[in-house]
């Protein structure tokens, strides 16, 4: 049966694949897609934890909604921040023809 | 409190939502008219005005809105001050600072109104959701301020920069926001079922514990998820190790618009960290001292990333020979003794926070307000083009020898009355690492004193560059003057800002 603990791992996984997508791949987009992906795993969590709730929730049942209504949000905030950082990328693009994250150091110690 | 009775309190923030759009609206309105720049500032004054009328009729004492989502107390009034003598300064300077095009300054004001609105949020939020949106709120406006100059290479780099840094820096946090609401299956802090009210409840912290199978799994968990919240809130006050961003943003970004960001975000930042670990980690006690809660190590970690960020911060600022870039470590620096407040863990560290933030403001401000002026004079940000400043412009180079010294924190200037109720509050809290905390503060504010100190001799001492007095606009003479004098005040006379500081936090209510 599949329970909290797999849709916490995959979250985790996700998250951990998100992390490293930002540090290793080199393209602005992808990099933007990474972050996308670790806030997609954050979401799952979210989920998880709601529909399989770890610790009693009768006092409380408005929390148990809480997490589902959270994701709502997250993907609201993460359409935003894409369409924010994908202007940046095309003002970015516009003035040196290259999205490679490596080729931006005009900005140095 | 409900939604219709809690409008009450959110009315400047309703009124800041209005003046968003009215700004654009008479972008559009003035587009044609040749003075457009004056209607444009008037109208930014005017709104800024409201709002501050508004926040001036707020009703003391402390109150939940909206079901528990944003909390009004006296913490929350303190910061929108704040935020508003940022904002007033920011406004004023803008127009004249030749970084920002009279065709685009209606935008300026309408994006600045809305990070402000983000801002007034932070200072309120106190539900996980509130707070992550709030710091959206903010990063979001910021990324587009940052590359505001469209054409410009570093403007644009410095956005992108600080698109991705801050996507990181936010997913990390909504991650250890996930663990916190799979913990407490609640997002709330405060109230009744809230984190606080769990933690301190000894019937939940054993469930807590059975459900994770042991005392330290829970432990782990939660210590976990509180380090990944800080990483939020690390980035918006530009702590190490998500500091990465600072340097390069500053450095890109409107000269006008670093200023605002090293003071206004950063205040919040501290305004949202204040209210979460004191809200769920501590418990006042009836003599108004702070007692800990559940057994979070969350001081000592604040005091290790307090440590490291005052003391990178300083180094790489050693090195530095763009000023706006100098300044940024210096921002970094001062992120880090304004932790070691936090790290005290007491009322009077809160307190010596917001003193320090206030001090910081008038310093801060007024010293990217020189780098503007010297700019636009000279056309460069490095340290060379400052040489001999004292006989081209003996006024601001005088100012500007105040704003330095103050940030080093050099009696009788008011950086030390900051400083000194910082370490005087890490010392009063007594235990061998908190005083340890507060001698690598002491170390520190010595190191900035070199840096610093080379601006001063390239003004004072260097062969000057150009003997021709320099033309610096009126209004920013008027403006450096009226910003150093209150530095004299204050570090000399800082029993007002003591007063107002406690009436914010540690009084006899609890927060």
């Amino acid at each position: 049966m599949v329970g909290p603990v797999h849709y916490l791992v995959l979250a985790a996984i996700l998250f951990a694949l998100g992390a490293a997508g930002v540090v290793i791949r080199r393209n602005a987009i992808i990099v933007l897609m990474s972050i996308e992906i670790m806030l997609n795993a954050v979401n799952l969590s979210f989920l998880a934890f709601s529909r399989f709730p770890l610790v009693p929730v009768a006092p409380m049942q408005a929390g148990i909604y809480a997490g589902q209504v959270a994701v709502f949000f997250v993907i609201a905030v993460a359409a935003a921040e894409a369409a924010v950082g994908l202007a940046i990328v095309i003002a970015v693009f516009r003035s040196r023809t290259s999205v490679h994250v490596d080729e931006f150091d005009t900005l140095k110690l | 409190m409900d939604n219709l009775a809690s409008l009450r309190f959110f009315l400047p923030e309703s009124i800041l939502t209005v003046a968003v759009l009215a700004m654009f609206v008479q972008d559009l309105l003035t587009r044609r008219s040749a003075r457009r720049v004056v209607y444009l500032t008037a109208g930014a004054l005017v709104w800024l005005a409201i709002v501050a009328f508004a926040t001036l009729q707020m009703p003391a004492g402390t109150a939940s809105l909206f079901g528990g989502l944003l909390q009004h107390d006296p913490l929350r009034m303190f910061f929108t001050w704040v935020f508003l003598g940022a904002t007033l300064l920011t406004i004023v300077i803008a127009p004249n600072s030749g970084q920002i095009s009279p065709n685009r300054l209606g935008e300026f004001f309408a994006l600045l109104f809305a990070l402000v609105l983000g801002m007034y949020l932070m200072a309120s939020a106190s539900d996980l959701l509130t707070i992550y949106l709030s710091i959206e709120t903010v990063s979001l406006v910021s990324y587009v301020l940052t590359g505001f100059r469209r054409g410009d290479r570093k403007s644009n780099e410095a956005a992108l920069k600080y698109v991705i840094y801050g996507g990181v820096a936010s997913g990390v946090m909504l991650y250890g926001m996930s663990l916190l609401y799979g913990l407490f299956a609640t997002t709330r802090i405060l109230g009744e079922a809230g984190i606080a009210a769990q933690l301190s409840d000894v019937t939940s912290r054993i469930f807590l514990a059975h459900a994770f199978g042991g005392q330290p799994a829970a432990q782990l968990a939660l210590i976990v998820a509180i380090v990944f919240v800080l990483a939020g809130v690390g980035y918006k006050i530009a702590s190490v190790p998500f500091h990465m961003w600072c340097p390069d943003v500053y450095e890109g970004a409107p000269t006008p618009f670093t200023a605002f960001l090293s003071v206004g975000p950063k205040a919040a930042g501290f305004a949202v960290a204040i209210r979460f670990f004191f809200a769920t980690f501590e418990r006042q006690l009836p003599d108004g001292a702070f007692a800990q809660v559940g057994d979070v190590p969350w001081p000592a970690i604040i005091g290790i990333i307090s440590a490291a960020t005052m003391t990178l911060g300083n180094l790489t600022a050693l090195v530095q020979t763009n000023l706006k870039r100098m300044l940024a470590y210096s921002s970094i620096a001062h992120a880090g003794y304004l932790l070691m407040g936090l790290a005290a863990a007491s009322a009077a560290g809160v307190q010596s926070i917001l003193v320090y933030l206030v001090i910081y403001l008038f310093m801060n401000v007024g010293a990217f307000l020189v780098v503007i002026a010297v700019a636009n004079a000279r056309g460069g940000e490095q340290i060379s083009d400052f040489r001999g400043l004292s006989v081209a412009a003996p006024v601001t180079a005088l100012t500007l020898a105040v704003f330095l010294f103050s940030l080093t924190g050099l009696p009788p200037l008011a950086g030390f009355t900051g400083k000194y109720l910082v370490f005087a509050a890490l010392v009063q809290r007594g235990g061998f690492w908190n005083v340890i905390l507060a001698v690598i503060g002491v170390l520190n504010s010595a190191i900035s004193l070199f840096y610093y100190a080379k601006i001063i001799k390239a003004m004072y001492l260097d062969e000057p560059l150009d003997r021709t007095p320099m033309r610096v606009p009126r209004l920013y003479t008027g403006l450096l003057v009226a910003l150093a004098v209150p530095l004299l005040v204050f570090g000399v006379y800082w029993g007002p800002l003591v007063r107002w500081a406690s009436t914010a936090f540690g009084g006899p209510t609890p927060i």
